[in-house]
């Protein structure tokens, strides 16, 4: 785009914009039927466009400055004006639908990709107001959300409007209406979950984080399978984004009914024990504040014969062995928190401590043995087939000569 | 299937002895089932030794059926199952059994990830070949079935890829079942599955019967080619090339054309750009004829698109699309309807395109012979040597040989030069780095006056460089241009001017001059090593700093090889003897590794071994000096794998220095060191471990 050539028409254009954005805001009754075509085929022919692409190839969204959108004097102006349309008292949706169509509809979710903010700020709004006016739209703007993020998680990576569109989920699906409908479930399971793998979750973690705790506040039974969903997807490598896991498991947390806390709570302790001991500071921080938390340390005393167990070695060898002088405070309070509620099994579980490391490495020792003992088979099999190929090589080809 | 049972009974039998009883399938899948992913997956990375352990039956009935059942796993591991099971065929008892590995497959065709998916359809295609037709038909179509009509997309996605394996051996009635599967794919509601199918259209069309391809793939294509979605709509693009080597040129002209002419003038950029990124695939596709009437023009207006991007791309296609059309006409067409647009673009605004332009620009020179390029060309590379965006320069630079087998690059030693020099001086050392390398062949095109005349005190100054890349390379530069321009160049105009830097005040620049000398010695040859060089790595065994000393000794291992034994007995020795007495850890350890080395070639040319006595003398060498391999004890490994590789090197070493002698030089004593002022200790550390680091590696490549 080219923002020095013909200015004089470009101001014209504006201005003429202005004026119409100011007439349908102060007058009523000025939205007539016979506008709506024209208003819609405005609007279309300005902002739907191939989005241009980025200037910056590598574009991080996370680091780099976002390339602006060159004619948003104007865009900004049909945006605007869009808005007051559809808010407007005199707006009837049962008009507009016949032009507010699934193939507009599905261009207009096609710029959420843009680069500039200011612009996927008004589409989320504009979104937002047609999934709230027009039902008939709103299975459709869901499914072609779902297909939008799929493609975001399994194909491209890249989509800039990720947080946006998350934003106006979190408030459809504080409106789903009991019982979930399967659909809604699977977009959960199937969409939401695994975005957590994505690359630049940074951007968009509170927004899904939002989402998901929405989903569980409606329909407690899906705790289970959510939280062994993010288990699973548990990043391993970037902590940074273990940290935002870990606040996403509180948040859950801070929900849960005891009742689906029980389901869980063996596998995500072993998480947990592996996140307190983890070698970077700020995971094992954040996983120990779980311990400042009065609803979970009331879920965890409830269940503590269940958890102490699974908590107590990593717990027991970096309160000795973490580099980090704060880690092994925090760790030595969690420890004095956990003795007093079950000394009993505290002191069991310390005499017992060396023996178990004892154990593990016989274990160790047997499997490595057992693997051992299966190469050398494998070997002796390589041996004997070699001196069977000349036979089986004879039958094969006997085969299919038949 | 009575024959293969038998190899599968006997497999067993061979096996199953005590065995089976040894291993319990329990105690295999508890390893499998184990609670640390990183067990788990070393478990399945050698499932095929647990199925081995098995045998083939027990492998079928029992390992395949849990494998089946628990495929909920992390996707790493699911990524090696599937990888695995590509290969099982021969564990579960021959192409016979072979379907049996089809239900964990078919699971794992299904999951979210999409490298797990990939791999399982890749293992699923590799299985099929070993389908009999019949098996083919009765397991593996229905699969196929199952996965494209699966609910989730992920299955449809998976299917995708399987049509076309299964496809060529199947019955008349299950291919018209296979296409209509396929055609239902092609219009899914979701784009992913449109993608996967667009993505495979053009491999499906060539296992297709021509009068299929022309009924059903056709209009397909032509779907696809016109989807909502532009990332559909560019994978037909793919697609075309497979279809368009089908057809007829009628049929091509009548089915194929116009939905590619639409494409190439598609609203979205993307589509453009795969035309333009696929244009010498689809010229190859379409022929000659309809590339003269369609694609030169679609070319033309891609080269002047409104995207830089889908412009580049085209820039990038200009010396193949020219190349490949016929020779008859083609200088005309090239002059009239490609160049052109080409002078245009040499004035692009953006610099992507001007550099795409300047990579392959150079090669029309070629195509178009030496009147056209000196008329038409040349203005354009001047021009392009000028461009202000460094990488359009060192592009032009880059490809220079291509002009010089036309016209030879004198023509362009005018701009050149300004050029060049320029570059050489850039802020970013990558480019200054580019430059070097195309140093040698720059001198090897313009000639060795030319070259001491403007470029030579270039390639000096480089030296002192203040990163250590752009010393390096320009030591490696004058190597090769001594290899150019001969030793009597080297010993008039190189060799001086290196070894003065041997007095250099900076540690920096001294430690250049014994790196040179490493890279040179070889090229100069004995004479103008032992004679010129020797006595200024010896002078500098007296250096302040440990970073030179220990190079001193690196070079004098270095160049030993190419010493007469004189020499190395009566001076090298002696200053090596020294250095290993060092009281810096490094500079002995060098100097040490030195004296084994040269130890070594001493014993190989069988030259009377009386050095054990002379050289037991100073008691911290003798092990060193007598065992020919590194002491066993010594913990520094790296040391007894460089050892290993100077030895053998020694033994083609051997044959190019003759054993003859000659008067030794005056030994030099290493006392007069510089005055320079030395790095404190806390900068001298750090340094000198780096410095260690990079000269090992930069021996190595040596």
């Amino acid at each position: 785009m080219d923002s020095v050539s013909d200015l004089k028409s470009k101001e014209i254009k504006r201005a003429t914009l202005n004026e119409l954005v100011e007439y349908v805001s102060t007058n009523r009754g000025v939205i007539v039927e016979s506008a709506y075509s024209d208003i819609v085929k405005m609007i279309s022919a300005n902002i739907f466009r191939t989005l241009p692409p980025s200037d910056n190839p590598d574009f991080d969204p996370e680091e780099d400055e976002p390339t602006l959108e060159a004619s948003w004097p104007h865009i900004q102006l049909v945006y605007e004006f869009f808005l007051r349309f559809l808010e407007s008292p005199d707006f009837q949706p049962s008009i507009a639908k016949r032009y507010i169509d699934q193939k507009f509809v599905q261009q207009l979710l096609e710029l959420f990709d843009s680069e500039d903010p200011r612009e996927r700020d008004f589409l989320k709004t504009v979104l937002h107001r047609i999934y709230g006016k027009f039902l008939g739209l709103r299975a459709f703007i869901r499914k072609q959300i779902n297909n939008i993020f799929l493609r975001f998680i399994y194909e491209t990576e890249h989509f800039n409007g990720v947080a946006e569109l998350l934003e106006i989920l979190g408030s459809i699906i504080n409106g789903f209406a009991l019982p979930l409908k399967a659909e809604h479930k699977q977009f959960l399971m199937k969409v939401l979950i695994p975005m957590h793998t994505a690359k630049g979750l940074a951007l968009f973690h509170a927004q899904l984080a939002y989402c998901v705790v929405q989903f569980l506040e409606k329909d407690t039974t899906l705790t289970e399978p959510v939280i062994r969903g993010l288990l699973k997807f548990w990043p391993k490598t970037c902590s940074q984004k273990e940290v935002m896991f870990l606040g996403e498991i509180e948040e859950i947390l801070d929900v849960i009914e005891p009742t689906q806390f029980k389901k869980i709570e063996e596998p995500l302790f072993k998480q947990i024990s592996k996140c307190v001991s983890s070698s970077h500071f700020q995971v094992a921080e954040r996983a120990l504040y779980f311990w400042n938390n009065e609803y979970i340390l009331s879920l965890i005393e409830e269940n503590i014969d269940k958890i102490l167990p699974i908590m107590f070695a990593s717990l027991y060898k970096i309160s000795k062995e973490h580099w980090n002088p704060t880690i092994v405070t925090l760790v030595y309070n969690v420890l004095k928190t956990l003795m007093e509620m079950n000394g009993k099994l505290f002191e069991d579980l310390t005499s017992s401590y060396k023996a178990e490391r004892q154990r593990e490495k016989k274990k160790e020792l047997e499997r490595e043995e057992l693997w051992k003992k299966l190469e050398e088979l494998k070997l002796k099999k390589a041996l004997e087939n070699q001196n069977s190929a000349f036979n089986m090589h004879s039958i094969l080809s006997n085969t299919s000569a038949e | 299937m009575a024959g293969a049972a038998a190899p599968g009974t006997g497999l067993g039998a061979a096996g199953g002895d005590g065995d089976d009883s040894l291993y319990p399938i329990a105690v295999l899948i508890d390893e499998l089932r184990n609670e640390d992913v990183q067990l788990r997956l070393n478990s399945i990375k050698k499932l095929s030794t647990i199925a081995l352990a098995l045998g083939v039956e027990r492998t079928r009935t029992e390992l395949l059926p849990f494998l089946t059942d628990t495929i909920y796993d992390e996707d790493e591991v699911l990524l090696a199952l599937a990888e695995q099971l590509g290969n099982f065929t021969g564990l579960v008892g021959g192409p016979d059994f072979a379907h049996c590995l089809l239900p964990p497959l078919e699971s794992l065709a299904t999951v979210e990830e999409t490298v797990v998916r990939d791999r399982a359809v890749e293992s699923l295609r590799q299985i099929s070949q070993e389908h009999t037709p019949v098996a083919l038909e009765v397991h593996f179509v229905p699969l196929v079935k199952r996965l494209a009509s699966g609910d989730w997309f992920t299955s449809r996605t998976s299917a995708c890829g399987l049509f076309s394996v299964c496809y060529p051996r199947a019955s008349n009635a299950v291919k018209e079942e296979i296409r209509q599967h396929f055609r239902s794919l092609c219009s899914d509601d979701t784009p992913m599955v449109r993608r996967a199918a667009a993505s495979k259209l053009g491999e499906f069309a060539k296992v297709l019967e021509l009068d299929s391809v022309k009924s059903e793939i056709v209009p397909l294509f032509t779907n696809l080619a016109s989807d909502e979605q532009d990332s559909v709509r560019l994978l037909a693009v793919e697609a075309c090339v497979s279809i368009a080597q089908l057809l007829s040129q009628d049929d091509l002209e009548a089915l194929v054309m116009p939905t590619l002419r639409q494409a190439a003038e598609d609203k979205s950029w993307r589509v453009r750009y795969m035309v333009a990124d696929k244009f010498s695939e689809l010229q190859k596709a379409v022929g000659p004829k309809i590339t003269l009437n369609d694609l030169i023009p679609a070319f033309q207006n891609l080269l002047k698109d409104c995207e830089a991007e889908v412009r580049a791309a085209a820039a990038h296609k200009v010396k193949e699309l020219c190349e490949n059309l016929p020779i008859e006409g083609r200088e005309t067409i090239i002059m009239n309807q490609i160049l052109p647009y080409i002078k245009e673009l040499v004035s692009d605004m953006n610099q992507h395109v001007k550099s795409a332009l300047a990579s392959v620009i150079m090669g029309l020179s070629t195509i178009l012979g030496k009147e056209n390029t000196i008329e038409h060309l040349l203005p354009l590379f001047l021009a392009q040597l000028k461009d202000e965006c460094p990488e359009v320069r060192l592009n032009i630079i880059s490809n220079l040989d291509c002009v010089n087998e036309v016209i030879g690059i004198r023509q362009l030693s005018q701009s050149l030069l300004p050029a060049i020099v320029e570059l050489a001086k850039d802020a970013k050392w990558r480019v200054r780095l580019a430059i070097i390398e195309y140093m040698p062949l720059l001198a090897g095109q313009l000639g060795v006056e030319f070259f001491d005349e403007k470029l030579n005190s270039l390639c000096m100054a480089w030296l002192v460089d203040h990163v250590y890349a752009i010393r390096e390379a320009a030591t490696n530069n004058l190597m090769k241009l001594v290899q150019k321009f001969g030793t009597e160049w080297a010993q008039n105009t190189i060799v001086p001017k290196v070894l003065v830097m041997a007095d250099d005040p900076n540690y920096l620049h001294r430690m250049t001059t014994l790196f040179c000398i490493n890279a040179l010695s070889e090229a100069c040859g004995q004479e103008i090593t032992t004679k010129q060089m020797l006595p200024i790595v010896l002078k500098m065994a007296g250096d302040q700093v440990a970073n030179v000393r220990f190079n001193v000794a690196k070079s004098l291992q270095k160049i030993g090889p190419i010493l007469d034994t004189n020499a190395l007995q009566g001076e090298v020795r002696p200053v090596l003897q020294k250095l290993g007495q060092d009281e810096d850890m490094d500079v002995k350890y060098f100097a040490q590794e030195a004296i084994s080395v040269m130890a070594q070639r001493l014993r190989k040319l069988d030259l009377p071994v009386k050095d054990s006595e002379e050289l037991s003398a100073p008691r911290a060498d003798k092990n060193h000096f007598l065992s020919p391999t590194v002491p066993g004890d010594n913990t520094r490994k790296a040391q007894r794998d460089r050892a290993a590789q100077v030895a053998s090197e020694e033994a083609a070493e051997r044959a190019r220095v003759g054993v003859e002698c000659s008067e030794g030089q005056p030994a030099q004593g290493p006392s007069n060191c510089s005055l320079a002022p030395m790095p404190s200790n806390d900068t001298v550390l750090p340094l000198k471990r780096v410095a260690c680091e990079k000269v090992t590696w930069s021996m190595d490549c040596l």
